[in-house]
């Protein structure tokens, strides 16, 4: 187990894992988004009381789940990063934090388009809300951090810590629905009790979870590649991977 | 299905332009983040690639052929 966490953080290794890895989860994440797609467009039935605004979910919920556990990712990357000092670990937090915001944007802004036809307004300081423009701040400051130093290793050390104390906000944003109940309803998924909606609605909607996981695996998988390539360009192995035929 | 033509998929009860446009700008971010990636890797490659052409026509070059002694900066060096 140690040695293969040992390897993993060996930035050829890791190189050469992720090239098998890739493709795989690239794949997946089309056909579930595809499927998830067409299935919660077009067949899914429509809410009784929204009507096909409802629709939403299917887009409003992967990136709201995924805007959370990206920055959980990123932490726990910046940790190993600070522990065991371990580069691909940075790297790999390095790349997660723009799409992390990216996806913390889709489910504000398709969380805002949603609110006008349900509940008459885009906007509201309710606590999911202003607890998930909290989380887009944080990982814009993460963003900005890391690019503000003039060494990179400070920059990363920096953007680590930031992203460790910012996961207190995670907690906040699960639960801000249960202690502050104001405006945004409660958790759609729960591991301990069935979904409270039929099955027609919500296995579309596990689908294009699963899909939006797989995509930001893949994603992450390959601007990892990409930023050791970056990085790691005065290596041997590097220069030989691109060896031309003389 | 829970429409019974395409023009009525496409208003979606009336909701067409929540239902659209909260399912464009996913769309638009997910797209652009692979694109991005991949533009990214090309660059890159490329970049390696000619800095491997310009290594290899140095070390060819006639003033150079005794010895990798005086590498051009940011490359020659081993550090393997």
């Amino acid at each position: 187990m140690w040695a293969f966490i040992h390897k993993l953080g060996s930035p050829k290794w890791f190189y050469a894992l992720s090239a098998r890895l890739q493709p795989w989860f690239w794949a997946l994440a089309a056909v579930l988004i595809v499927i998830g797609t067409l299935w919660g467009l077009a067949f899914a039935p429509a809410d009784y009381q929204q009507g096909n605004s409802f629709r939403i979910i299917y887009i409003h919920v992967p990136a709201a789940f995924l805007a959370q556990s990206v920055f959980v990712s990123m932490a726990v990357a910046g940790l190993v990063f600070m522990v065991w000092k371990i580069k691909v670990a940075d790297m790999a937090a390095a790349v997660m934090a723009p799409f992390g915001a990216a996806m913390t944007f889709v489910a504000l802004f398709s969380g805002a388009v949603w609110g006008v036809p349900t509940w008459g307004t885009w906007w509201m300081w309710d606590a999911r809300l202003t607890s998930m423009l909290i989380l887009l701040f944080l990982y814009l400051g993460v963003i900005a951090l890391r690019g503000s130093f003039a060494s990179r290793h400070s920059g990363a050390r920096a953007a680590s810590v930031l992203a460790m104390v910012g996961v207190i906000n995670i907690p906040v944003i699960k639960y801000s629905v249960d202690w502050w109940y104001t405006l945004h309803q409660p958790a759609t998924f729960s591991v301990t009790s069935s979904p409270a909606m039929p099955v027609s609605m919500w296995l579309p909607l596990l689908v294009m979870v699963v899909g939006f996981y797989s995509f930001f695996i893949a994603l992450t998988l390959m601007r990892t590649r990409n930023e050791i390539l970056r990085r790691e360009s005065n290596k041997r192995w590097v220069k030989e991977l691109f060896q031309e035929a003389q | 299905m829970a429409f019974s033509s395409f023009a009525d998929f496409l208003a979606m009860g009336g909701h067409a332009p929540y239902v659209w446009s909260a399912w464009g700008v996913t769309l638009f971010f997910l797209l652009a983040s692979v694109g991005h990636a991949r533009l990214e890797r090309r660059q890159l490659i490329r970049g390696l690639k000619r800095r491997q052409r310009r290594d290899q026509a140095y070390r060819a070059s006639p003033q150079n052929s005794t010895g990798g002694q005086n590498a051009p900066a940011g490359g020659g060096h081993h550090d393997a």
